[in-house]
């Protein structure tokens, strides 16, 4: 393996996540399997910390932020946010890494951490405009979302199961997986159709990810939407011989 | 930014340590007699090495520190211990050269003072790399961590060094006006930190969301109700309260107190060694100064948790 943590020469599959904000009811599911998953699989356990005490806390791949958004002219409205690595083309975290610990897989665009080689310096982290990498307290070794790649392509799983834990536990499909550098695969035409975003662009990383954004909401102090209306043609056969004669009766 | 202890003395005591090696790498006079020599040069060495242990504390692994040399290609991190490394080695020749041979040392100290001088510059780059810190992300922090690695350094080898003046100009007026410019760099960063803000960079709630377009973005809750690494490391509050005191202090203790006494030096014809006591007061207002460096530091992942 080419240790050297320059970022390989852009690929054509970019592996990813498209998580849909009108959908996400906030349940914190996604982490919880997530967590669950990722402690017994690659790499070392994600530690706690105080688990049963006064002050819990632990290392996560994935955090549900929630937001409150208030429109100029319109009550508030709450956006539950599911935030993990985003897995960016440009990825500061990767051309940080004095050690190679941190890379881009140049076959799907997954950003890993080798944990053997991770001397705990924490600059990877602080590169991260968005708080996706952890230090974990116990392994003193960086931690991120690997995007389940020890699920993706296990071949012991049923096919349903290969997608990441978050994923496939959602009970509300708000998050989906697949490739991002496919214009025809399903999560693309997803963000082509609801307009997905990249989270910061000011940051410069080029994320993988997409969100989609809320749907306008339906607005009392407004007309409400006109659904489209079939087309009114002229009835023939019986039905229209019954129509003409209900007009007739008045 | 968490301004971890480690990081504030590796930053402060490596810059001076580099500062004065490049001095004397680029062949500042010292005392004739080798223990004079030795001792000075094991000064600069060991507050270099002091510096660059100080930064392993700060690693969750240093056992693994090596692995750190790999990556200069790509990393200022990798390219500041490589650079570090060789200016070290160099200087340690340099030094046994000049002490034991009559060898000409004047190309590997030349060597080693640009050596020394890419060293500060790198470590200046790991922060001022960092784009999700607008206030380090500006070709003021390597000028900065320069002037004051040169001018502290100056002032530790002035104090040990052999003459009252280099062609014709008192020292203590040379070291006057390396700390004072050095410190009028840092009062310009101050300066452009205070506009250099997230927001300036568009970088807020609503830009970190994506969610602008709909309306006004507030935090309501956080995913968790305890701290994470991500709080602890680069929420960090403390001490902002003080900043504009602090400040007042670096600049007192570590610009006007050697200032003065590098001016009393000059006036009263004072033997130099007495710039020493310029030196401990520069260092102890560089503490405070990079206490805030990073203290006073937002990250761009405070938007998702303030």
């Amino acid at each position: 393996m080419d240790v050297v943590t320059s970022l390989p020469a852009p690929g054509q599959k970019r592996l990813g996540l498209v998580i849909d904000l009108d959908i996400c009811v906030g349940c914190h599911a996604c982490a919880v399997n997530c967590k669950e998953w990722n402690t017994g699989g690659h790499g070392a356990p994600l530690a706690d910390i105080d688990a049963y005490g006064a002050r819990p806390e632990g290392t996560w791949l994935n955090r549900i932020h929630t937001f409150e958004v208030t429109p100029k002219d319109a009550p508030a409205q709450i956006v539950h946010f599911p935030k993990s690595c985003l897995h960016c083309q440009d990825a500061p975290c990767v051309t940080v890494c004095p050690t190679g610990a941190s890379y881009k897989r140049a076959e799907d665009g997954i950003v890993l951490v080798e944990e053997d080689r991770c001397i705990g310096c924490g600059l990877c982290a602080w590169a991260c405009p968005y708080g996706a990498r952890e230090m974990d307290p116990v392994a003193r070794v960086m931690k991120k979302c690997t995007l389940c790649i020890d699920r993706i392509y296990n071949e012991h799983l049923p096919q349903i199961d290969r997608v990441p834990a978050c994923v496939r536990t959602c009970p509300a499909h708000a998050r989906h997986f697949g490739d991002l550098g496919d214009p025809d695969s399903e999560v693309s035409r997803k963000v082509a159709a609801r307009g997905g975003y990249d989270l910061m662009p000011q940051a410069g990383t080029r994320p993988v990810n997409k969100y989609l954004p809320p749907r306008p909401k339906t607005r009392p102090d407004r007309p409400a939407p006109q659904l489209p209306q079939a087309e009114a043609g002229e009835a023939t056969g019986f039905l229209g011989w019954l129509d003409r004669a209900l007009e007739r009766l008045g | 930014m968490h301004p971890a202890v480690s990081v504030i003395l590796f930053t402060v005591t490596s810059g001076a340590g580099f500062g004065a090696i490049a001095l004397i790498g680029a062949g500042y006079p010292l005392r004739d007699h080798p223990l004079a020599v030795l001792l000075t040069a094991m000064a600069a060495g060991g507050l270099a090495v002091a510096g660059l242990v100080a930064s392993t504390f700060h690693l969750g692994h240093p056992e693994r520190a090596w692995r750190a040399f790999s990556q200069w290609r790509s990393s200022w991190l990798s390219r500041e211990g490589v650079l570090a490394v060789a200016a070290l080695v160099g200087f340690g020749l340099h030094t046994l050269a000049r002490l034991f041979t009559d060898w000409p040392v004047a190309g590997i100290g030349w060597a080693v003072s640009a050596l020394s001088l890419a060293t500060i510059f790198s470590t200046a780059m790991i922060y001022a790399q960092l784009r999700t810190v607008p206030h380090w992300h500006s070709a003021l922090t390597p000028a900065a961590y320069l002037g004051f690695g040169l001018a502290s350094g100056f002032l530790l080898v002035a104090a040990a060094g052999n003459v009252s003046a280099l062609g014709g100009v008192s020292v203590a007026l040379i070291a006057m006006a390396l700390v004072v410019p050095a410190w009028a760099v840092k009062i310009a960063w101050w300066q452009r930190a205070a506009s250099a803000t997230l927001a300036a960079r568009d970088m807020t709630a609503e830009s970190a969301t994506g969610l602008g377009a709909i309306g006004r973005v507030r935090l309501l809750e956080r995913p968790h109700s305890g701290a994470n690494y991500l709080t602890r490391e680069m929420v960090h509050r403390i001490g902002r309260k003080h900043a504009g005191k602090l400040r007042v202090a670096a600049i007192a203790i570590g610009a006007m107190l050697p200032t003065l006494i590098a001016a009393l030096v000059a006036w009263l014809q004072l033997e130099t060694v007495f710039l020493l006591a310029g030196f401990v007061a520069m260092m102890a207002g560089l503490f405070v100064e990079r206490w805030l460096f990073f203290a006073e530091a937002s990250h761009s992942v405070s938007l998702y948790y303030d």
